[in-house]
């Protein structure tokens, strides 16, 4: 080959006339291009990261509508005390379709992280990804990024959107029962959607950050039955830790933070996690909490061990 | 430039030694076989050239060390596993897509062009193709990758001849150059014996034997001996006698093939026949 023409060529010099030297050739993709496709790749194979929620949204939805064209009759009955109880019911209704839809996020999230390192070297396609040109730092975190980013974005379209037909749909049976729509409306349907936001991005994606690490880990580390292996060494550890120190700190470390963590402590007899509004004074508390921070730092460990993992492993 | 260059090239699992101690110099715009019984290293060689497994002793594959530039070395390098590694959810114009996404040197047109000859549908998933298919779709999609070396380990495996002839048909007119470098293990041996242009026997993670396809046609025959002049034959010290039909068939190495004519009927042997010969029988 042409020997003449190796030395002068830069390293990233692209196409045909590198391919003289070894050491010259193609120049890579960028890493947002590769990050994007392996994205991709996750959602044609996981479809059920959007059309979980979009069932869950559809069944809340006919439940609604169900529930509120009863109520709406009920309360004409009643007589005459339709706005204000129909404004802090649509609120409630808010709130509890948002908690649904969360709810919806962590149980697919759990799922897909489970599978997420695990089919792949099931099915042998391990190989066949591993024989195109991305890493596996960038495959790796393609796939945490549907539980940190991936997930929340959805949820959070989704519901937004199921709040918006919410409010279509009680409009229209409070209109057909002769009521006023003007108090429906006058719910701070903005501001409920920032704090969903915040929350979801806080909590369920940072906060929860380093569960979805442990999860991945499991995932490509186990051989089979990666749901057990993810559950058993930390029942061993509280176990041991009860027997041997008679104290319950992982437990509380993993209680606490499972509950959002000193942000979001939930009140005392509360159905569900408070949602913090995203005022500066919240999020800069968050922002410099410690147990962001520290569960940042273990989740970029077990993050850092996956891609080391799938470095080694194989098909099954 | 060489291509691939190991020198004492190891790798253990446990107490086995899967490779054990490897000496290889691949230049460019040759098709070498790797051939071996099951567990002589040959998938281990592979791996370890693909990046695909750590080892001891030095390897340069197109300059890269594989195993610390895996992503790196994948913009040169195609390699085709085994038939079943496609991704079996995926959709023929998602792997279209991905590789298109992915790869710098992928040619969709090819790619596409090649389909084309084929009856699978775009919108097929791969689970609904036949095995047939599934190697079908992989080749189109590694052959519109302009890589510099090809690695199949078993392509065909599990293909009927049909498939299979098609593979290496496609293979030879459609893809290779003398500017690209293939490395193929297969158990089908005599179906690539004249694809090749250099094979090499690995025996226990060793090296047994290593030649280009123009020095085994000069250095190997094989012949049907005339029963009268068996004797004279076997004075030649074969290394290898077989029988076949109730005639014996001798292989010779290094002998003169005027001289072999006397004997019968003089063949270039397959090279199955001199692995058995060389590592003495199974």
């Amino acid at each position: 080959m042409a020997t003449h023409d190796s030395a002068a060529i830069p390293d990233r010099t692209p196409g045909p006339q590198a391919s003289g030297s070894p050491t010259v050739g193609p120049v890579p993709l960028s890493p947002a291009r590769l990050f994007y496709w392996s994205v991709a790749r996750e959602l044609w194979e996981s479809r059920y990261i959007y059309v979980v929620p979009l069932i869950v949204a559809g069944v809340f939805l006919l439940a609604f509508g169900l529930g509120i064209s009863q109520h709406s009759f009920a309360s004409r009955g009643g007589g005459g005390r339709a706005p204000l109880p129909a404004a802090i019911m649509m609120q409630e209704g808010f709130h509890f379709a948002a908690l649904v839809l969360m709810g919806a996020y962590l149980i697919v999230a759990v799922i897909y992280c489970l599978g997420a390192l695990h089919n792949e070297r099931q099915e042998r396609s391990i190989l066949f990804w591993k024989s195109l040109p991305v890493s596996d730092l960038t495959t790796v975190m393609a796939k945490a990024a549907i539980p940190l980013l991936v997930l929340p974005l959805i949820t959070f379209m989704v519901i937004a959107v199921t709040h918006g037909i919410m409010l279509l749909v009680a409009s229209a049976v409070l209109l057909a029962a002769g009521g006023d729509v003007a108090a429906l409306w006058s719910v701070p349907l903005l501001s409920i959607w920032a704090q969903v936001l915040y929350h979801l991005v806080s909590v369920h994606a940072l906060y929860y950050a380093p569960f979805y690490g442990w999860l991945l880990l499991v995932s490509g580390w186990a051989r089979r039955a990666p749901f057990l292996w993810a559950i058993l060494p930390i029942a061993a550890v509280m176990i041991i830790e009860r027997l041997v120190f008679s104290t319950t700190v992982f437990a509380h470390v993993l209680l606490s933070r499972l509950a959002g963590g000193p942000v979001a402590l939930p009140f005392p007899g509360s159905r569900h996690m408070p949602m913090q509004a995203p005022t500066l004074a919240n999020v800069g508390a968050f922002m410099v909490s410690p147990g962001l921070w520290i569960g940042l730092a273990v989740f970029a460990l077990l993050l850092a061990a996956a891609v080391r993992l799938r470095r080694y492993q194989g098909p099954m | 430039m060489a291509v691939i260059e190991a020198s004492a090239l190891r790798k253990s699992f446990g107490a086995t030694r899967a490779l054990d101690g490897i000496d290889l110099r691949l230049e460019e715009g040759r098709i070498l076989g790797l051939i071996g019984p099951n567990g002589a290293g040959k998938s281990t060689a592979i791996n370890a050239i693909l990046g695909l497994t750590p080892y001891q002793g030095e390897l340069r594959v197109l300059g890269h060390d594989p195993w610390a530039a895996r992503d790196r070395l994948m913009l040169d390098v195609a390699f085709i596993a085994d038939v079943a590694v496609l991704p079996r959810w995926m959709r023929v114009s998602q792997a279209l897509d991905y590789v298109a996404g992915v790869h710098p040197r992928f040619d969709r047109a090819k790619a596409e062009r090649f389909l084309a000859k084929t009856t699978i549908g775009r919108n097929s998933r791969v689970r609904e193709l036949s095995k047939g298919m599934v190697t079908q779709l992989h080749l189109a999609l590694v052959m519109a990758i302009d890589a510099r070396l090809l690695v199949l380990d078993e392509p065909t495996l599990g293909l009927d001849i049909l498939y299979r002839k098609q593979f290496y048909d496609a293979l030879l007119n459609d893809y290779f150059d003398r500017s690209r470098t293939i490395i193929v293990t297969t158990h089908q041996v005599e179906e690539i014996q004249n694809v090749l242009t250099d094979f090499m026997f690995i025996h226990r993670g060793r090296i047994v034997l290593t030649c280009s396809m123009d020095e085994f046609e000069a250095r190997y025959a094989e012949v049907t001996v005339h029963p009268e002049r068996l004797e004279a034959a076997r004075a030649l010290q074969p290394i290898h006698e077989r029988q076949v039909f109730g005639r014996s068939t001798l292989l010779f190495e290094r002998i003169d093939r005027q001289q072999l004519q006397q004997l019968g009927e003089v063949r270039t042997p397959g090279i199955a026949d001199v692995f058995i010969a060389v590592l003495g029988s199974p």
